[in-house]
């Protein structure tokens, strides 16, 4: 497949006879037929004809010719494919780190793109050969066999744009965090971790953004996008939450694209065909987050991970630890933790917090709105409420009025890795320290996320004490009957999950509660 | 010093060898620009390949519908084993047990039976992936695990057996004894750039295939044998691979093979590029181990006999499992002396992925062993393993035979136990941890130190020979070419340096050229750690063939006079003198008989040791490691910054296959389920030591004659890790005030160390 791409210079022929099949489309919603189009070194690059599920790695790779970003694993887990893009914040570009494996390329409409090869240009411009990233990498001995260095570049710019900015200068720890998202099987870390430090003490290479804002002032003219590829298969990018809703109930059949980390997988793994695609990263409304009047919040379904983590780790400081192993730095800008609720896998992070948080949601079908309680939600497994034509639209979660909160997770690697089982646990104590309220969440031990409710009812009206705990532990066995799989067997979930009712416990109790350094491997000085 | 040496000290800026260089392909890596196989520009008219896989672990292969196959929308051509010319045959050692599509039956869940070749990859792939849609088969039994085929007796090779001394007399006579298993698993190389290789015709019935490859010369052979070709019809390309670890030494055939077969087939050029998924499901990696044991020592823990049984899980064919077998018995003793020892090797043949080389080749799995029987001793002793092992190293005048009958003569285990025992502040940290663990209820943590005794040299003798092209060109550049792979490792560096040491010009004046079998004929793999010491030796060799040259012309011509490398090179080449030359090494003295396993397969032993420390949550299973001190035996480096970064590579790596990377395949089907990053997990940069990461060489010139007295680097360090798990059971074992030995396997997953840990709890009750 070739796509009629700017870039196009050896004669592959373009595909614009395909929109003809998209007629009808570009009266639905105002979306307008035109090409995707993008900002990349400073131009507006059209795309035009390439197939709605052409991913950015190979747009890259195949039609740009840019070959410097790599394919390690084509399912957003190793980093070698990290690019940045980057969107209009006032004057500002807002930029941040995503898997080109998969990212599709309608979801980069209206938006601008840096890769590895863009860095030396921009060096050259300040006078120096290599970006403070690539010269440091270099100093440091941070590259073996090379493969993933591009990767591990572009989150360093990120890491160095976002610190210079701010005059600050990441600590080791800072910077292992910011690079969870990308594996190195050669070095062991160390240099690398040199180099983020040393990219500091070479002389400065600041951004200049002002040609790549221009360019995308340009581009926030564009008619929203409705684009057809040369197989029929169609795109739509709406702007408002009443466009999305018009568009998905005209098309029950459309799946609704959001960060595309797992539909990216579908389309890279599973060879699925997808139709019709509606994105929501363009819908304003839904990539907000609003405080509600009663103090809770409301989440936008397509706000990116990174945003909403930060503002639920923000009000529960508790959260940190889920927040940072929740995925990578580059599936948490890309990822929205509407998908991830809307995903409904029963080892989704996401659910067991937001379920203990009593987060209601927003589901949204035409004109019609509805709020339906989280743990209502999940029917079965990978089975939800939804009805055909009704998306989740926004996620709310009320005003804390618990005495305590804890989010645990046990998985075979810190980051990045998918729950063996994860807890979001709170309490609601009175004076007296008697049990008000408990809302118990797990995820990993049954077909859907899932509140332990026999633990609940064992717990609630009692004193909180190490029987209470205890009989709470053990009715864990009634609540849930957990599967062997890959990640862990049933047997260890069900004793995990009970131990980890202890560990809350020991860190909740009256009498000398234990602080997290006591109970966590995990634990950092910043949060103990 | 001599005059011909003083006409070349006007540009001799600095001595290269021993400085510390970065690695000659740095800057490219930055930037994006070193080019991989799958960034060479495709030619006009390419097609891509993707394999159709079995859906079954074993079964009869009563047909595939190709037709219906080549009907597919997209679809250019299909091959089976029936469109190969020669043998169906990619085995690097045991002939025909390799095949490279199946043929007649399939032998486990990912063999691959057919390849679909078409104009656009995603169209090959998607079709290929539908492959049980297209296949007839009947299914067998399978024998999934290790364990099932010893039972059954299913083996790749016969069992080898290696025994000096009584160990069954010694055993029955010692003072204490312990009878135990472990079970250590297996490990995927995860080279970041996947199995590649894009086949190009050329006249006359050639063939030109870029590989990402450890050895091009056996793809070369392996190729040419599939398809009916003499050898000087293929050349194999590569410059540089993105990651082997092993993994592609042997295993890089099959896609060479199979794109080979379709560039002939079709007469257009054809690259097979593996998805991540497919590159799991398809090939092997390091054998996962269960070990057998019954130890007898005395109240200070020597050992006095020892009996072992090693069962390896070879997969469904031989490929490298000899050898590495072969390893691993010869790394057993690791750096003790075993006065009575017993070993017998099996290689089980089960239906799973061929399990393969991977950076250490069976030596840190024998060498595991004996680490965690000495830790067990020590514990049972009431001592501190670190006297334990020391009671039982090998001795520098006596005490110093190997199992195997080679003379340990560079003993080094003692020095660089002591340095490392003082700078990591090892028994001072063990009493800090002691009083850790009285004062925190849930939380453990605990020490370990492990040495390592690494030998150097294929165990084949004849694999231990190189060869090198030096070119220098009139204006003073140099131009080198030898049989050594470039796998991230700065072996293409560390030649680079030894040729400009010898040539007294700066690193920047030579370049390495990528690795052709049309250059340097009959090469070896880029294995066993071997890469900088025979490929440096023989380019070495060249370069002083060069030197010697021009040192005479240089007498002759130019007498005491100052003249540049550039002037020199210039005047040779008006003088007619040659200015390139090739150059060839052997490692003198080895010796190795296979039906006695004995002899002197090692030129020399590579040493060094560690000190880990980690944190156990005992309700999880959860673990962290804290700090690691390593110290290695590099002999006098050739590049510090580049040995520091294998050192490091190696114990993290090291550190996964131990504590993270979990194989998992389902227990009816024989599926791989843990088959990409998403379930397969290696370190991130969050699993380094988080409080102290020290890494020091050793700085001692190698007694043997290697390459400026340097030693092998590559694997040897892969051992270092071993304290990071025997610190977690060091943990484990404090639930139990340290009674009880725990039963803890490998890799130490959280639920791994829970089961240790529950154990513990219920025999120490």
């Amino acid at each position: 497949m070739a796509s009629g791409s700017s870039y196009a210079d050896d004669g592959l022929p373009a595909y614009g006879s395909g929109m003809s099949q998209g007629n009808a489309a570009s009266d639905l919603a105002g979306c307008v037929e035109r090409p995707i189009r993008f900002v990349h070194r400073g131009r507006v690059v059209e795309v035009q004809g390439a197939h709605t599920t052409r991913t950015l790695l190979d747009w890259l790779r195949e039609d740009a010719r840019c070959s410097g970003t790599k394919e390690g694993c084509g399912e957003g887990d190793c980093g070698a494919c990290t690019v940045r893009v980057g969107a209009l914040d006032g004057d500002a570009v807002q930029w941040k780190t995503v898997n080109a494996c998969i990212q599709l390329l309608p979801m980069l409409d209206g938006m601008a793109l840096q890769t590895v090869e863009d860095l030396k240009p921009a060096a050259q411009a300040c006078g120096q050969a290599l970006h403070p990233a690539q010269q440091a990498m270099v100093e440091c001995h941070g590259s073996q066999c090379g493969f993933c260095t591009p990767g591990f570049v572009m989150s360093m710019v990120q890491v160095y744009e976002r610190d210079r900015a701010a005059g600050t200068r990441p600590t080791r720890q800072q910077l292992a965090d910011d690079l969870a998202g990308n594996l190195c099987r050669c070095t062991g870390y160390r240099p690398i971790l040199d180099a983020g430090e040393r990219m500091f003490e070479l002389p400065a290479c600041p951004a200049d953004d002002a040609v790549t804002a221009a360019a995308l002032r340009q581009l926030a003219t564009d008619a929203l996008l409705a684009y057809t590829d040369a197989q029929g298969a169609r795109a739509f990018a709406p702007r408002t939450v009443e466009q999305l809703a018009a568009l998905r109930a005209a098309m029950p059949e459309a799946r609704v694209l959001a960060g595309a980390t797992d539909i990216g997988l579908w389309v890279n793994k599973q060879h699925k065909a997808l139709p019709v695609l509606i994105s929501t990263g363009r819908v304003d409304a839904m990539t907000r987050i609003e405080l509600l009047g009663d103090g809770g919040l409301a989440i936008g379904a397509a706000v990116p991970l990174e945003s909403a983590w930060a503002v639920l780790a923000g009000r529960h400081p508790e959260l940190k630890e889920m927040w940072l192993r929740f995925a990578s730095p580059p599936v948490r800008h890309a990822g929205t933790l509407g998908g991830n609720v809307a995903n409904g896998s029963p080892i989704g992070d996401g659910p067991p917090v937001l379920m203990t948080l009593g987060a209601r949601l927003v589901l949204r079908r035409g004109v019609r709105e509805r709020r339906l309680a989280l743990e209502d939600f999940y029917l079965d497994y990978m089975k939800n409420a939804l009805e055909p034509g009704e998306f989740v639209q926004a996620i709310e979660v009320p005003a804390p009025t618990f005495t305590h909160l804890r989010a645990y997770k046990l998985s075979k690697r810190f980051d990045s890795d998918i729950s063996g089982l994860a807890a979001g646990l709170t309490l609601t104590l009175d004076a007296a320290g008697t049990v008000q309220d408990a809302r118990f969440a797990f995820g990993g031990m049954a077909a859907t996320v899932k509140r332990a409710t026999q633990a609940e009812a064992v717990v609630r009206g009692q004193p909180w004490h190490e029987a209470t705990a205890e009989a709470a532990a053990a009715a864990l066995a009634r609540d849930y009957t957990p599967i062997d799989d890959l990640r862990a067997s049933a047997g260890y979930r069900q004793r995990a999950a009970a131990n980890l009712l202890r560990r809350f416990w020991l860190e909740t109790r009256r009498d000398a509660p234990l602080a997290p350094a006591q109970v966590s491997v995990f634990a950092r000085e910043a949060s103990a | 010093m001599n005059k011909q040496a003083e006409a070349f000290l006007v540009d001799a800026v600095r001595a290269e060898v021993g400085a510390v260089r970065p690695h000659e392909s740095a800057h490219l890596h930055v930037a994006g620009e070193a080019t991989y196989i799958d960034d060479i520009r495709e030619l006009d008219g390419t097609l891509h390949a993707a394999l159709g896989l079995s859906p079954v672990a074993h079964g009869r292969l009563v047909a595939i519908d190709v037709e219906r196959l080549r009907a597919e929308p997209g679809v250019a051509a299909v091959l089976t084993a029936a469109d190969l010319i020669g043998p169906n045959d990619c085995a690097p050692i045991v002939k025909g047990d390799d095949p490279i599509l199946a043929e007649g039956a399939v032998h486990y869940l990912g063999q691959p039976m057919f390849a679909v070749i078409a104009a656009d990859r995603r169209v090959a792939r998607r079709v290929a992936a539908r492959a049980k849609e297209f296949v007839t088969i009947e299914p067998l039994p399978a024998l999934l695990t290790a364990r099932d085929a010893h039972a059954a007796k299913s083996y790749v090779v016969p069992p080898m057996h290696l025994a000096r001394g009584d160990a069954r007399a010694a055993l029955a006579q010692a003072p204490h004894r312990l009878k135990d298993a472990l079970s250590v698993g297996g490990q995927e190389q995860f080279y970041l750039e996947g199995q590649i290789s894009y086949a190009i015709p050329l006249e006359d019935d050639q063939l030109l295939v870029h590989c990402s490859t450890q050895h091009p010369t056996e793809m070369q052979h392996l190729v040419a044998h599939a398809l009916g070709l003499q050898a000087n019809q293929v050349n194999v390309q590569c410059r540089r691979m993105g990651g082997g670890f092993g993994g592609k030494e042997s295993q890089s055939a099959l896609f060479a093979c199979v794109a080979a077969l379709a560039a002939k087939r079709l007469k257009r050029p054809v690259k097979l590029r593996l998805d991540r998924d497919d590159d799991f499901m398809v090939t092997g990696r390091r054998h996962g181990f269960e070990f057998d044991f019954e130890v007898g020592y005395d109240d200070e823990g020597r050992v006095l006999g020892v009996e072992i049984d090693l069962i390896a899980n070879a997969g469904f064919s031989a490929d490298l499992s000899p050898p590495v077998m072969t390893r691993a018995i010869c790394h057993f003793d690791n750096a003790y002396w075993l006065p009575h020892v017993s070993m017998h090797g099996y290689c089980a043949r089960t239906h799973t992925q061929s399990n393969t080389a991977f950076r250490g080749f069976g030596g840190p799995q024998g060498a595991i062993a004996i680490e965690f029987i000495l830790d067990s001793i020590a514990r049972r002793l009431g001592k501190d393993p670190v006297d334990v092992r020391r009671a039982n190293y090998y001795g520098v005048t006596s005490r110093n035979v190997t199992p195997y009958l080679q003379t340990v003569e560079d003993n080094v285990l003692e020095p660089l136990t002591g340095r490392l025992l003082e700078t990591s502040r090892y028994r001072e940290r063990r009493a800090e941890i002691a009083a850790f663990n009285a004062a925190s209820p849930v939380l453990k943590r605990g020490i370990a130190f492990t040495p390592v005794k690494f030998g150097i040299s294929f165990n084949v003798n004849h694999f231990n020979q190189a060869g090198a092209l030096v070119h220098v060109y009139t204006d003073g550049s140099v131009l080198v070419n030898h049989g050594g792979t470039e796998m991230g490792q700065g072996v293409n560096t560390k030649v680079a340096q030894v040729v400009a040491h010898e040539l007294r010009i700066p690193l920047e004046s030579v370049r390495c050229t990528a690795t052709d079998t049309s250059k340097v004929a009959n090469t070896s793999a880029t294995a066993a750690s071997t890469g900088a010491d025979l490929n440096g030796k023989a380019a070495q060799d060249a370069a002083r063939k060069i030197r010697a040259r021009l040192d005479a012309f240089a007498d002759q011509q130019f007498g005491r006079r100052d003249v540049t490398f550039g002037e020199l090179v210039q005047a040779a080449y008006i003088a007619r003198v040659q200015l390139w030359s090739d150059g060839f090494y052997a490692t003198p003295g080895l010796s190795w008989d296979r039906a006695t396993m004995t002899g002197k397969p090692f030129f020399y032993f590579a040493y060094g040791a560690a000190v880990s420390e980690v944190v156990v949550d005992t309700l999880t299973g959860e673990h962290k490691l804290l700090a690691a001190d390593l110290l290695h035996d590099v002999g006098t480096s050739l590049n510090p910054a580049l040995d520091i970064g294998q050192v490091e590579g190696a114990y993290i790596q090291g550190y996964g296959w131990l504590t993270m990377e979990e194989l998992v395949w389902h227990s009816k089907s024989g599926a791989l389920l843990t088959h990409a990053p998403s379930t397969y997990k290696i370190p991130t940069a969050n699993d380094i030591p988080s409080l102290r990461f020290c890494t020091e060489l050793f700085d001692a010139p190698n007694p043997a004659d290697t390459i400026h007295r340097s030693k092998a680097v590559g694997e040897p360090p892969l051992l270092l890790p071993f304290s990071a798990l025997l610190a977690i059971r060091d943990a484990v074992s404090a639930v139990g005030g340290h009674r009880v030995d725990p039963p803890l396997r490998a890799p130490a997953t959280p639920e791994a160390v829970l089961d240790a840990i529950d154990a513990v709890r219920r025999s120490a009750a």
